[in-house]
């Protein structure tokens, strides 16, 4: 894989050359786990490993809670509680999985962030960054089925508000509404279907994983120089790179170590600090939270999604335009999904030669103003749609699409990208040949020729 | 079906007392919140044994008439790190205090046994207990920022704390129920009138019960309701913090040393410059 010259595995054993001639399993596993990678990867391409964890610690402390879970209105709450309680560890199981989704998340924004900055969803990577995106996406909604599954305050309300969205589609909405609640509002057929749901689609994640693996697998990373790893030669492939195991493995385990340590004093010392207190009471109809907030994984989106308003004069516009069809709802909708869209289109809305921020003197503004408006928009998002909020979430959202319709798109045919490195090797060496010379005698003076 | 029956049933009795409340209840935030200090903050905090038995106290003496425990049950009342009675004292206690169950087996109501939880509300508007400390925040903001709760905690118990201690002498008359005005309570008005009276339990270990008193000791015990893991939690992630740095030590002295020759490499390749 990866048209990168490397060894690959060779049977040896008259067993192993049988199973290579049945099944080449073993050549696959080594040649997945020994895939020549660019030694100068940094520590933002960490994450990939941490999701990767955090998806079977999601799947495996889910499956461990739904033995205990009961889907039904009226049990549903009582049963969370049976759990914290009664059950053997159950506390322990259930905070985990609570606030896995929030790792789940932090671990995926600076996944993103690190693609958007390193220019990892460009020629030849924009299929891993697709798959990626419809990860992304899947992770959403797997993340808000199972927020309604406790049954809580927020729970109830956040998936009537959101499922509420379909019902602003212009014509079929309702209908499609409808058809996703099992009924006239959010009630037993709901939880059930988001709970079947909530379960399926953890495994649809993880074969969009083994694809996205597969997919980078085939172009090779990517790398902080988005120089390409030289292919002309085995010998050149090897200045450039080093296997996955152990060099990047170890390197990986030991980010994993510390992070999961930050994640385990959250979930041992504070375990509802990320999460809402109104999920604590349990849903009723009949009282409306004073402010219904999401997960603060989807705060920035959901700013977005209030942004726009009927006293916005693109909402004026369009309305006018479509003779009133698309409404300040549905703009408010299209504008949300259209934020993961255009992300999505990242790939061919770059224009940019050079694929690195880091030798993209402009961009480089542009991607931290980028940074910082997701964070305003996270928290616009969490304030009352009052006063001056409104504002700072719509000037966000206005630059969240200017970022990737006109920022991206013009950047690549002003900007005059700085020098790169040659290869990989020069740029590793640049970062790490450089001779103590602070030390006095310390170098070694020259290479040893044997080599 | 059984939401839409609900939703019939509630909407009758909701209408009538609940809604002017019910702002209030669905809301998180609150009005004035004292910063109490409790023995089970921070990393290493533990419960207070004899606070939670006073808490018990208070709870069962004034709480229990109308408010309910309904995700408690009672036997958890001697389990480690709650309140530490013993199995005799929890019969004692179940015995003593008539505490009666809904049997729908048997279609009537019957003593309860530990394995049952504690009864639900018996005052319709009076909400469940179980999960107070939780249900509410304390401390909120600065602008937004979620760092208050951070540095003091998400202020449960402090919310409970403070309510109970922050009546006003002034009541009105609302579609003839009476509100009383509290400092904490987020509409300000609430129905229940002030609980809690100088000496109005006598304690069994000598404690001056104070207003004050009682009402951390009642919401140092409704946080072991809502959380009776606490101290177990604690236990694990300061188990788990010391267990993943160590491993951590270890596997960046691992990296450090298997990067080593990669690295030295370089500089041995790279001319003096």
């Amino acid at each position: 894989m990866s048209g990168i010259p490397h060894d690959h595995y060779e049977p040896k054993s008259d067993w192993e050359k049988g199973l290579a001639k049945r099944l080449p399993i073993i050549g696959l596993m080594y040649d997945t786990i020994m895939i020549p990678t660019p030694k100068n990867l940094n520590w933002m391409w960490i994450w990939g490993i941490v999701l990767t964890f955090t998806l079977v610690l999601q799947i495996v402390t889910g499956i461990i809670l739904v033995m205990h879970y009961t889907p039904h209105v009226d049990m549903a709450f009582a049963s969370v509680e049976h759990i914290m309680r009664n059950v053997n560890g159950g506390w322990a199981i259930r905070y985990v999985h609570q606030n896995g989704a929030s790792l789940f998340f932090i671990a995926v924004y600076m996944h993103i962030f690190r693609g958007l900055y390193y220019g990892s969803y460009k020629a030849p990577r924009e299929i891993t960054w697709i798959i990626g995106m419809l990860i992304y996406v899947l992770m959403m909604g797997t993340a808000f089925m199972g927020y309604v599954l406790p049954w809580g305050q927020m729970s109830f309300w956040g998936a009537t508000v959101i499922t509420g969205l379909f019902g602003a589609i212009p014509f079929v909405g309702e209908a499609i509404q409808t058809w996703l609640l099992g009924g006239p509002a959010v009630d037993n057929a709901t939880l059930n279907r988001f709970l079947s749901l909530h379960y399926l689609l953890p495994f649809v994640i993880l074969g969009m994983v083994i694809l996205h693996i597969w997919a980078f697998h085939t172009t090779g990373n990517n790398n902080p120089t988005g120089v390409e790893v030289r292919r002309t030669s085995k010998k050149e492939a090897e200045a450039d790179t080093l296997p996955f195991w152990p060099y990047f493995v170890i390197k990986d385990l030991f980010a994993l170590a510390v992070i999961l340590a930050v994640f385990f004093a959250i979930v041992g010392f504070m375990p509802n600090y990320l999460g809402h207190p109104d999920n604590y009471i349990e849903a009723n109809p009949l009282v409306t939270p004073a402010h219904i907030v999401p997960e603060w994984y989807f705060l920035p989106f959901y700013a977005i999604l209030r942004a726009f308003d009927g006293d916005v004069w693109v909402v004026i516009l369009t309305s006018f335009l479509t003779g009133g069809i698309i409404d300040a709802k549905f703009f408010g909708v299209l504008a949300m999904f259209g934020a993961i869209v255009v992300m999505a289109l990242a790939p061919w809305l770059d224009t940019s030669s050079v694929r690195s921020g880091r030798y993209r003197p402009m961009f480089k503004w542009w991607f931290w103003l980028f940074i910082v408006n997701f964070f305003v928009l996270m928290w616009a998002g969490a304030m009352p749609a009052e006063g001056i909020y409104p504002y700072i979430a719509l000037i966000g959202s206005a630059y969240w699409f200017a970022y990737f319709l006109i920022i991206l798109p013009l950047l690549g045919v002003i900007e005059k990208p700085l020098p790169q490195p040659a290869t990989i090797e020069e740029d590793f060496k640049e970062h790490y040949g450089k001779s103590d010379s602070g030390e006095g005698g310390a170098t070694v003076p020259t290479a040893s020729p044997a080599e | 079906m059984s939401m839409f029956r609900k939703l019939a049933i509630s909407a009758v009795t909701a209408a009538a007392v609940a809604l002017p409340s019910g702002a209030a209840l669905a809301a998180g935030g609150a009005g004035y919140v004292e910063d109490y200090s409790f023995s089970f903050e921070g990393p290493f905090g533990r419960f207070d044994q004899n606070q939670l038995q006073r808490g018990l106290q208070v709870y069962t003496e004034v709480c229990m008439s109308c408010h309910g425990l309904q995700y408690v049950p009672l036997r958890t009342l001697s389990d480690e790190g709650g309140p530490g009675l013993t199995e005799e004292e929890v019969r004692a206690y179940i015995e003593m205090n008539f505490i009666e169950v809904y049997d729908p087996e048997i279609d009537d109501w019957r003593a309860a046994t530990p394995n049952d939880n504690f009864p639900t509300s018996s005052l319709e508007t009076a909400p469940d207990l179980s999960l107070m400390t939780k249900a509410r925040a304390g401390f909120s903001g600065p602008y937004g920022l979620g760092l208050n709760p951070l540095f003091r905690g998400l202020g449960g118990p402090e919310y409970v704390a403070s309510l109970l201690t922050h009546y006003t002498e002034e009541e009105q008359e609302q579609f003839g129920t009476i509100f009383y005005q509290n400092e904490t309570f987020s509409s300000e008005w609430i129905a229940m009138a002030p609980p809690l009276w100088e000496d109005g339990v006598a304690y069994n270990d000598g404690t001056a019960a104070t207003i004050e008193q009682q009402a951390m000791d009642v919401a140092a015990f409704l946080t072991w309701t809502a959380e009776p893991k606490l101290m177990a939690r604690k236990q694990m992630g300061f188990t788990a913090v010391i267990m993943l740095g160590i491993l951590s030590v270890l596997l960046y002295l691992t990296n450090k040393r298997i990067w080593a020759p990669v690295k030295t490499r370089e500089k041995a390749d790279t001319p003096a410059e």
